[in-house]
C-alpha cells in the first residue's frame, strides 16, 4: 500500500514536471498572423514606393519587409522596436505619422488659425463703416462730410441747369 | 438743415501685425523656393567634391578589415561607388561586369569598389551577394542618408570618383559591358 501511493506520487510529480517542461517550448510564441503583420505594416510606408502604405503595396520588396515584421515578431520584439528598427534601416519617412507629433500637428495648427484670423479681420475691414452717430448741423460746408458737399454741389449745377 | 453723418474712424492693421504678416509669407516662400529648387535638382553631377560619408559594412565584405570604412580611409584612390538593392532587377544585369572588374582592379590597391544596398533587407541582400559572387565592399545605405545626398533618382546607380575626391561621372542604370566600366576608371588612373 505504502509502495502504490508512493509510486502514485512519483508519477504525478513526473507528469507536473514534464508539464512544465512542454510548456517551455512556447516561449518563441507562435508565428504571427497576417492581422498582426498588418497591424505594423499599417503603419509604415513602402521605403521605394511613393505614398503606398506597406499593408498593400504589392511589390517583392514590400513583401520581404512585411515578412521582416513577421519574423521581428515571432522573436518577440515589440511594435516600438519594429518601427524604430525601420525608422533606423529606411529613414524617418517610412512612418505614417511624423515622430515629433506635438510640433508636426501645433504649427500648421497654429499656422491655420493665424491665417483665419487675419482672413476674418481682413473681411471685417471691406464693410462699410457703420452709421454710429448723426445730427443736426449748421451749414458750413467745411463742416459737412465728403458725401454731403459732393451731394451739395451736384444739387447746385442741377439747379443751375433749370 | 441737413443731416450729416459722422462715420466711424477707419482701423487699418497695426504695422507690428503688418511687419509680422509679411515677414511670414516672404519665409514660407522662401521654403517653398528651397524645396522646389531641392526637388528639381538631379543627382550630384561631375565636378563636386564630395564630402566625407561613412558606411558600415557587411560582416564578410569588409575592407582592409574594417567593419565601416569612410571616404577619408580611400582618399588617393579611384572610388567606384555602386547603388543597388536586391529586388532591382536592372541591378542584377551589371552585377557580375562590376564583380570582374573589381578582380581586375583589386591587385592594382589603385581603385576602390563600393556597393551601397539602398532600402534593402540583411537576408535578401546577402543572398544577392551570394548569387553574383561579389566579393568588394557592400553595405547598407542606413536610414538612406548616402543616397540623400547623391539624390539618387533610383538604382543601379554609379558614381566615379577620382584621387582628389572630385565626381568624375555618373551612371544612370545598369552597365552593358565591362568595357564601359574601364572606359571611367582607366581615364583617371593615368
Amino acid at each position: 500500500m505504502r509502495s502504490s501511493r508512493f509510486t502514485f506520487y512519483i508519477l504525478l510529480l513526473s507528469l507536473v514536471l514534464a508539464g512544465l517542461w512542454t510548456g517551455s517550448a512556447y516561449a518563441q510564441g507562435p508565428t504571427p498572423t497576417d492581422n498582426e503583420v498588418n497591424r505594423i505594416a499599417r503603419q509604415l510606408y513602402c521605403p521605394v514606393c511613393e505614398s503606398t502604405p506597406l499593408d498593400v503595396c504589392p511589390t517583392e520588396a514590400c513583401r520581404q519587409w512585411r515578412d521582416l515584421i513577421r519574423t521581428m515578431l515571432a522573436e518577440g520584439k515589440s511594435e516600438g522596436e519594429i518601427k524604430q528598427y525601420f525608422v533606423e534601416q529606411y529613414g524617418v519617412r517610412v512612418l505614417n505619422e511624423p515622430p515629433n507629433r506635438l510640433v508636426s500637428y501645433l504649427v500648421p495648427t497654429v499656422v491655420i488659425l493665424f491665417g483665419a484670423f487675419m482672413l476674418f479681420r481682413g473681411f471685417q475691414m471691406w464693410i462699410k463703416p457703420s452709421m454710429t452717430e448723426s445730427r443736426l448741423e449748421d451749414t458750413k460746408p467745411e463742416a459737412k462730410p465728403f458725401q454731403d458737399l459732393y451731394i451739395a454741389k451736384l444739387e447746385e449745377e442741377l439747379k443751375k441747369r433749370k | 438743415m441737413t443731416e450729416s453723418t459722422i462715420s466711424a474712424p477707419r482701423r487699418g492693421v497695426p504695422i507690428w501685425a503688418q511687419i509680422i504678416i509679411w515677414l511670414f509669407l516672404v519665409g514660407l516662400l522662401a521654403i517653398v523656393a528651397a524645396g522646389l529648387s531641392r526637388a528639381q535638382q538631379g543627382t550630384v553631377q561631375p565636378g563636386q567634391v564630395i564630402d566625407n560619408f561613412t558606411l558600415p559594412l557587411y560582416s564578410g565584405y569588409e575592407l582592409d578589415g574594417k567593419s565601416e570604412i569612410s571616404m577619408e580611409d580611400m582618399r588617393g584612390k579611384v572610388i567606384v561607388i555602386n547603388f543597388w538593392a536586391s529586388w532591382c532587377k536592372p541591378c542584377e544585369q551589371e552585377a557580375a561586369e562590376l564583380q570582374t572588374a573589381w578582380k581586375q582592379y583589386q591587385p592594382t590597391g589603385q581603385v576602390v569598389f563600393l556597393g551601397v544596398d539602398y532600402v534593402d533587407t540583411d537576408p535578401e541582400a546577402r543572398v544577392y551577394l551570394k548569387k553574383f559572387g561579389i566579393t568588394y565592399a557592400n553595405g547598407p545605405d542606413l536610414a538612406t542618408r548616402i543616397s540623400q545626398y547623391f539624390r539618387i533618382k533610383g538604382v543601379p546607380e554609379t558614381y566615379f570618383i577620382d584621387q582628389s575626391g572630385v565626381l568624375q561621372y555618373v551612371q544612370i542604370g545598369p552597365f552593358s559591358s565591362i568595357d564601359q566600366i574601364r572606359a571611367q576608371i582607366d581615364p583617371l588612373l593615368k
